[in-house]
């Protein structure tokens, strides 16, 4: 089969690249673009460890084919840091609540938490465990991921946090 | 996991999409948003040598008014619904079935073309389109034809599209304003399809039911539309006996698969339940 020519934004950079129409996003992130913050954790749509950010929505990049992603804007967790290499305000969420343990589900639960954190600014703690049900987390019972959560907006907000982890 | 190998193509226009499928035949299949397909193809349980994109048409996007019915683009995703103010204002049942689709990240990508048109009993959206007696519109190589949602079911995965065909829009009577509307889903957990789920849209005038209308979902090979229990309901007051009656013909004409998802006779108990709290919801919502 004949590879198609994609070119998209990864991470604010341009890339051009050959691709397989089979060629599933993750695949291309990870053996391509040697981008290994995304993972690949059930491979069937729903453990959300490989979720990204493409065109301002969280898409599970083992469900979609590079070559849809043809033309669009992806962030990975590689490129979420602030400019000036100081963590993003989830990732320090992330640190200071104990939000992870293994750490497996952590890049894919921090790009989800980035795009539930841009389309609401002050979330609930019910409206934060509905926008990440599509993340599985084995390890921390989701307490302290919510805990994390709350910590960036509230940072983000300029309010900061008073509550500590569990 | 890595599916088949195949072509992919991806047309601008409606006619463009239809010319390529009419071609491809047997071996060309149209990709909406893939939440579906993809994963059968990841499993090798299609394995299809063209996948026919419809991201790129602009026309198959978008909710509007015409008239007294709403008209919604088959790309449209659940996630879109969900934002609709035109549909949360007009038509709040599908954005209260929507919010229990899948989760978040397939939301985004998954849309209601795909869900009604890809004929799998487990989605929520085609008894929803029965319930609501929605029409498709479809498009093939010999023009375009409009189905009934209550006609479109003929069993798993098996539908009135025919080869070639694509389904670019889904048309729903606008609900009378006041309606009471719910969509109460059994599932073990959140992604999951119905274990049994239940659409109802009625409408109250003196404290009675003036008309009702409900689907069933996952309780059979197609969605059901539950014709005789609606009738028994319309002119009661919804009061226990006539709901315990209609409860009975709904699930009198369930047939669900027993499954990972419990034995046949639960299933169809869980689709009365599910009937009997929705009723509940929707009476509480309208006015009237």
């Amino acid at each position: 089969m004949a590879k198609s020519q994609i070119e998209l934004k990864v991470n604010g950079k341009s890339v051009e690249a050959l691709v397989e129409p089979r060629t599933l996003l993750i695949h291309f992130l990870r053996d391509q673009l040697n981008l290994t913050g995304p993972h690949i954790g059930c491979e069937t749509s729903h453990c959300g460890a490989c979720t990204v950010d493409l065109d301002g929505k969280s898409v599970k990049s083992c469900t979609i084919f590079a070559v849809q992603a043809n033309g669009a804007d992806i962030r990975t967790i590689e490129g979420i840091a602030n400019a000036d290499g100081t963590l993003h305000a989830i990732q320090e969420g992330f640190r200071e609540m104990h939000g992870l343990q293994c750490g497996f589900c952590t890049p894919g639960m921090i790009m989800r938490a980035y795009r539930l954190l841009q389309e609401n600014k002050n979330p609930s703690e019910e409206e934060i465990r509905f926008g990440i049900s599509g993340n599985l987390c084995r390890c921390t019972g989701y307490q302290n991921i919510v805990k994390a959560i709350q910590f960036a907006a509230a940072k983000l907000n300029g309010v900061p946090l008073q509550e500590a982890a569990e | 996991m890595i599916p088949a190998a195949f072509n992919y193509h991806r047309p601008k226009s409606v006619q463009e999409a239809v010319a390529l499928l009419a071609e491809l035949g047997d071996n060309g299949r149209a990709l909406a948003g893939g939440h579906s397909l993809v994963p059968m193809m990841k499993l090798r349980l299609a394995s299809p040598g063209n996948l026919v994109d419809l991201a790129g048409i602009g026309e198959l996007k978008g909710v509007r008014a015409d008239g007294n019915d709403i008209v919604i683009g088959a790309m449209t995703t659940q996630h879109e619904l969900i934002a609709s103010n035109l549909l949360t204002d007009k038509i709040p049942l599908l954005s209260e079935t929507s919010l229990q689709i899948a989760d978040p990240q397939i939301r985004y990508l998954g849309t209601l073309g795909g869900n009604v048109a890809n004929g799998d009993p487990g989605n929520d959206m085609p008894a929803v389109m029965v319930c609501l007696g929605a029409f498709y519109n479809v498009t093939g190589k010999s023009g375009e034809r409009r189905i009934a949602a209550r006609e479109f079911y003929k069993g798993t995965y098996l539908t009135a599209l025919e080869t070639g065909e694509v389904l670019t829009a889904v048309r729903i009577p606008t609900p009378a304003a006041g309606h009471g509307w719910a969509y109460e889903k059994l599932k073990r957990k959140v992604g999951d399809y119905a274990t049994a789920a239940a659409a109802v849209m009625l409408t109250m005038k003196g404290g009675k039911v003036e008309s009702c209308s409900i689907g069933l979902t996952n309780v059979a090979d197609t969605p059901l539309w539950a014709k005789e229990a609606a009738k028994i309901l319309t002119g009661s007051s919804l009061d226990a006996p006539t709901i315990k009656k209609a409860v009975a013909a709904a699930e009198a004409i369930t047939s669900p698969a027993s499954d990972a998802r419990g034995p046949a006779q639960y299933r169809t108990k869980m689709a009365g339940v599910m009937l009997t709290r929705a009723l509940d919801r929707a009476k509480s919502r309208a006015r009237g």
